[in-house]
């Protein structure tokens, strides 16, 4: 179209010949400065459709030239620098687009590490620090009509965030610090604030603009894991200029609806979290966003409330704080709110989903509840009635205390909120740090506790100084009261308080009646067919003392014994009624192991007992074994027995005991006193022996335990629905696994033990599995190294492929940190092996 | 004669199972925060064979050199026990089995009183190892209220016992038997029997005055010469079963059948005021005394503990847990020695918060 070579062509292919072929300093100067002219820098620049023309047309390839140029002889072509300086200014004077694309190419073909790769770096650096990306971006943010521009824009967009990687793989050691990740995109932030600014401004003048090239270098950020670096400099900038102005809040919220889908998940992740705890600020910076983009929508409502359940509680404050500040939003959180208790109702999530996951579900249900009112949830009330009795059912069948606590919790919370009319629901769980924590979440927040206005200048710290002065002051009174009141009481015997000290008076309590029986015999008729309550309890609190002080009598009612007591009942209030019950079997247990526990087994199988009860039997096996494998532990029994009577128990120590270790210490003292030693080894006490007692009678506690539990009853089906009993059933037979540790029969327990574990290896549930992980704990604890790797060897290697499996892929945590234990010590039996014989 | 011996070096031997009994090796200095256990009593008084209902220490100059301590107990015999041989030096049966609720030395001559369920209040001459009944007074009440006696001078002293109408005190002269006059309640207010008095007379004052626990809770102020009420506070709900008064302060301390210990005073227009009250665990007070020395007061308690307190600040100082049966009386000597009978037919003597 037109033949006719314009003049900035011709000077231009003029100039790179002359740059090309010439040595000459000052020919070279000349050019370059005449060429200058068009980047209308110097006092007479060229026309305007000259410059533009250059700068479309001419101008990469211009730079591409001066990068070939580019060494030191030719620098030092011009000693004082000049020549060094105009080559400079053509790559940060010029389009920023340009030089950057340049610059980047260069780097990346230049071998390295040469003068120029540095001299190159340099300029860089230098381009960055004169906020050229900053104009690079805002070039990008006008209408453009060029050809090509999308694929232009492509390129600098991964040139742009790449930058710190290309570099830190063409400078490798000599990276500058100006191009790591933790310094370039802080940097990368301020530019996209500028940025902003300039749209903000160009739009007040009129202008047209658009955000999404700055929009998709933030996603492009964010996806690569950088959202920190940039978010945590843009979003305090941009909370601080969007507070009072409606414009600037358009330009964000434009800026996050600009985000490219692929890239919201993070990005909206990334500055949920540099917004924590300030929900006012998320609905400034994002505006209905969730409500106007399907992908933030889902990424809101479905992932970050269901599935990424490793953020913090605060996270989901503000997150669904944020949907709960604007009447457009709040659909969304009723939505949520219903959707998040069909979750939390379903059994199968109940049963399989981490805990973890389940106390992110339950928080982000409470708060929800706490930001929804009354009318909001009436519309729903009855599907989430309906969710939550079914999620009632399913926490508290749970095995897991936690899990049964979540279900109270959220529970009573929701009956409270929903069904206002009828009586709230009331359960009883204990008060602990989670407890506090999700019903602290479920209390609406206050406007006062908002942390900006906490941060504010506020009346409090006032208010609580006058009261503690106040409170100062009232204690001065009172101190000030007391030489008043002392001359009111003035009389000659002015008695000093010290030479009245009170003595303890701790045992002053309520007296009981003392009719406690004196014989086990009577014991048991009271306990049968006494009416008189006060005989009763008195007969309770006795029975283990007397069990314990007539081993002889006791033998003879033992069984008969144990029956009363595992079928006797709170029939009044009795004060640690279920520890007086339990030690007194258990000190039957002891003192008639192979009958009682005998017994007690045949009932755990038997019909007609209730949960409780089987469960105190599978307790009362595990401590009577545990008393009966402590060394000298008949010994210590009758002492034991007065610390179980209760209250006035620091009365009744026997005195002549106490004189007996009384004068050995003193005698002892002395020796130690009088007699001089030459060295001092470490002080050595004489350990008290005596043999095993739960030897001889491991077996009949483990076998008869373990043989019945896959033979179901109508009422007790432990494979079935009494999965809780089956779970504390392994977990009984690890105890006794270990506590059977250096007695004969433990190899034949340990192999049934690990044929039961074998069996139940897949259980669903997630108390049985670590019953059954802490029982191959206790087998690799217990059974002897050599028997182990003799007798046990096959199972032991199927065991531990579980393990590893188990290790690798179960949702409980517990489960896979006793899994990993187990592995261990399976590790340390390979120390023990034998070395083998030539 | 039983063995009425029962000294500390060997009483634990035989009741160590079932009495409070610590070793008393540790010895916490001043500045340790944890309280010392309680202690063990000084030693035990057995012998009586029932219940020790009463007990007295002998007082005054009869008492130099050898102390002595009465016990009076429900077989009707009185016991008098030699505080330093720690065994009982003789018995006065004197009540035909009945009951012996209450004992008194007159404080110039070595004579006692004691009064017993027969109905009969016995004088005994104990001068010069004499122990014969001199005189005595017939009472007209059933009741356990004890009585009070107020000594002005050798020849002449007052009785109040309980009188002829079950809410009837009236006051004799002695040894004439005289009857001064009969306190009997307005017709309007019922306050029951009478059930523990305590005659007095201020030094400045020429009034006569009584005070009187009541069966419905209150102590009330007599003024006997004009046979009126002065005043009267309601400080229990149960029967008032014990009270002292410290003339000094004008201040006393009441214990009844309930669980509350109260304390009340006299103002200067002889009007008695409720103080304070304090709670104890345990139900039943049998019996209320301060020390002589006015800074402490022990409490019988029917839970078997004597209690003392601080007298000024009512402050709990120690709670004596060792019999094994209701305590009935406890009496101080002038040194400080501290009594207490039960009706597990012991006497336990304790040493507490006593000056050397």
């Amino acid at each position: 179209m037109d033949p006719a070579p314009s003049a900035v062509r011709l000077t231009v292919r003029e100039a790179i010949h002359t740059l090309s072929s010439s040595d000459d300093c000052g020919l070279i100067l000349h050019t370059l400065r005449f060429l200058k002219r068009y980047l209308g820098e110097t006092e007479d620049p060229a026309l305007p459709e000259e410059q533009e023309e250059f700068a479309t047309v001419h101008f990469s390839a211009f730079l591409r030239c001066l990068v070939r140029k580019l060494s030191p002889v030719w620098l030092e072509l011009s000693p004082d620098g000049q020549l060094e300086e105009l080559w400079d200014s053509f790559f940060l004077k010029g389009p920023a687009d340009q030089a950057f694309l340049v610059l980047m190419e260069a780097l990346e073909g230049t071998a390295g590490p040469s003068f120029c790769l540095m001299k190159m770096a340099q300029l860089l650096a230098n381009f960055l620090s004169q906020r050229r990306v900053a104009a690079l971006m805002e070039e990008q943010c006008r209408p453009q009509k060029k050809p090509g521009f999308p694929l232009l824009q492509e390129t600098l967009l991964s040139k742009v965030v790449g930058l710190p990687d290309h570099l830190g793989n063409r400078l490798q050691q000599d990276n500058l610090a100006l191009f790591y990740p933790q310094n370039y995109f802080p940097l990368l932030g301020e530019e996209v604030v500028r940025v902003l600014q300039g749209i903000v401004d160009a739009l007040r003048g009129g202008l047209d603009c658009s955000v999404s090239f700055v929009s998709r270098v933030l996603g492009k950020i964010c996806i690569q894991g950088r959202q920190k670096e940039i978010l945590d400099v843009l979003v305090p900038q941009l909370t601080a200029l969007t507070q009072g102005s409606c414009l600037w809040q358009r330009v964000c919220w434009r800026l996050m609806e600009q985000v490219p889908d692929r890239t919201m998940e993070a990005v909206l992740t990334g500055l949920i979290e540099a917004a924590t705890g300030r929900p006012e600020v998320l609905s400034r910076l994002l505006g209905n966003l969730v409500v106007k983009s399907k992908k933030a929508q889902f990424v809101m409502t479905q992932k970050l409330l269901f599935l990424q359940y490793q953020h913090k509680t605060r996270m989901l404050q503000s997150l669904l704080g944020y949907l709960a500040m604007d009447s457009q939003r709040r659909p969304l959180l009723v939505q949520a709110l219903k959707e998040l208790l069909q979750t939390w109702g379903s059994s199968s999530a109940v049963r399989h989903a981490p805990l973890a996951q389940q106390q992110y579900l339950s928080a982000a249900i409470l708060i929800c509840l706490a930001h929804l009112r009354e009318p909001e949830l009436r519309d729903s009330q009855d599907e989430l009635l309906a969710s939550m009795m079914a999620g009632v059912k399913c926490h508290l069948d749970s095995s897991l205390p936690t899990v049964r606590r979540l279900g109270m919790i959220v529970a009573e919370v929701i009956s409270s909120r929903i069904h206002c009319e009828g009586p709230a629901l009331k359960f009883q769980y204990e008060d602990d740090e989670l407890s506090r924590e999700l019903l602290a979440l479920a209390t609406p927040r206050t406007e006062g506790s908002s942390p900006i206005e906490a941060g504010g200048p506020s009346p409090a710290p006032t208010a609580s100084e006058t009261l503690a002065k106040t409170m100062d002051d009232g204690v001065k009174s009172a101190n000030g009261s007391v030489p008043q009141a002392g001359p009111q009481g003035s009389d000659s015997d002015r008695d000093s308080d010290d030479e009245f000290i009170p003595y303890d008076m701790s045992g002053d309590k309520e007296l009981k009646s003392n009719k406690a029986p004196l014989y086990v015999r009577d014991c048991l008729e009271v306990l049968t067919s006494s009416e008189d309550m006060e005989c009763w309890e008195a007969a309770l609190r006795a029975l283990e003392g007397l069990v314990y002080r007539s081993p002889e009598a006791t033998l003879e009612v033992s069984v008969e014994l144990a029956k009363v007591l595992l079928h006797l009942e709170e029939r009044t209030y009795v004060s640690g009624f279920e520890g007086l019950r339990r030690r007194a079997l258990v000190a039957v247990v002891v003192t008639d192991p192979v009958r009682v526990a005998e017994y007690l087994i045949s009932q755990f199988y038997a019909l007609n007992y209730s949960l409780r009860q089987r469960l105190d039997i599978l307790d009362v096996l595990t401590l009577s074994a545990q008393e009966l494998s402590r060394p000298g532990h008949l010994k210590r029994s009758p002492q034991q027995v007065s610390c179980g009577s209760g209250a006035p128990v620091l009365a009744t120590s026997q005195p002549d005991h106490t004189a007996g270790s009384g004068w050995r210490a003193v005698v002892e003292e002395r020796i130690r006193s009088k007699t001089r030693r030459f060295s001092k080894g470490f002080p050595w006490r004489e350990l008290l022996s005596s043999p095993n007692e739960f030897n001889s009678v491991a077996g009949y506690f483990f076998f008869p335990l373990i043989r019945h539990f896959d033979r179901p009853l109508v009422t007790f089906d432990l494979l079935g629905d009494d999965q809780l009993v089956l779970g504390r059933l392994t977990h009984t037979l690890g105890a006794l696994m270990y506590l059977a540790v250096n007695t004969t029969v433990v190899v034949s327990m340990g192999k049934a033990l690990l044929e039961f574990v074998w069996a139940l290896r897949f259980h669903a549930d997630i108390y049985v599995r670590r019953g059954l992980l802490s029982a191959v704990s206790s087998i690799l604890l217990s059974v002897p190294a050599e028997r182990l790797l003799g007798d046990l060897c096959d199972e032991l290697l199927e065991a531990r492929s579980w393990l590893a499996d188990v290790a690798e892929k179960d949702v409980d945590e517990d489960c896979r940190e006793q899994a990993v234990r187990a592995l261990l010590l399976l590790e340390r039996l390979k120390d023990r092996l034998p070395p083998l014989s030539h | 004669m039983e063995p009425l011996i029962a000294d500390a070096s060997f009483w634990p031997e035989c009741f160590g199972c079932c009495n409070n009994v610590t070793g008393d090796c540790t010895l916490p200095g001043m500045a340790v925060p944890v309280p010392q256990p309680p202690p063990d009593p000084q030693f035990v008084l057995r012998g009586t064979q029932s219940a020790v209902n009463a007990l007295h220490f002998c007082r005054g100059a009869q008492a130099q050199g050898c102390p002595l301590l009465f016990s009076g107990c429900q077989r009707g015999l009185v016991h008098i026990w030699s505080l330093q041989t720690r065994r009982a030096v003789a018995t006065l049966d004197g009540h035909g089995g009945q009951s012996v609720t209450w004992l008194q030395m007159l404080p110039q001559s070595p004579q006692l009183l004691s009064q017993g369920r027969d109905l009969r209040l016995c004088l005994w001459d104990l001068a010069e190892g004499r122990n014969a009944v001199v005189d005595a007074v017939c009472l007209e009440s059933v009741g356990f209220c004890r009585s009070s006696v107020l000594a002005e001078g050798q020849a002449r002293w007052l009785l109040a016992v309980p009188g002829k109408g079950s809410d009837e005190v009236q006051i004799l002269e002695m040894p004439s038997k005289t009857s001064v006059c009969t306190l009997k309640p307005e017709a309007d207010a019922k306050p029951g029997m009478p059930m523990c008095l305590r005659l007095w007379q201020a030094q400045s004052s020429p009034h006569l005055l009584l005070l009187a626990g009541y069966e419905d809770g209150s102590v009330a102020l007599w003024d006997v010469c004009g046979r009126k009420v002065c005043s009267r506070v309601s400080c229990h709900e149960e029967p008032v079963m014990g009270l002292d008064f410290d003339s000094q302060k004008a201040r006393g301390v009441s214990g009844s059948a309930g669980k509350a210990l109260a304390v009340w005073s006299l103002d200067g227009q002889q009007a008695l005021q409720a103080r304070s009250s304090h709670q104890l665990p345990n139900p039943g007070i049998s019996d209320v005394t301060i020390r002589p020395d006015r800074k402490i007061l022990a409490t019988a308690g029917w839970d078997h503990r004597v209690r003392v307190f601080h007298w000024r600040t009512m402050k709990p100082l120690a709670v004596l847990d060792f019999h094994s049966a209701s305590v009935h009386c406890v009496a101080f000597a002038t040194d400080g020695l501290l009594a207490a009978g039960s009706k597990d037919q012991r006497i336990s003597i304790w040493s507490l918060y006593q000056r050397v």
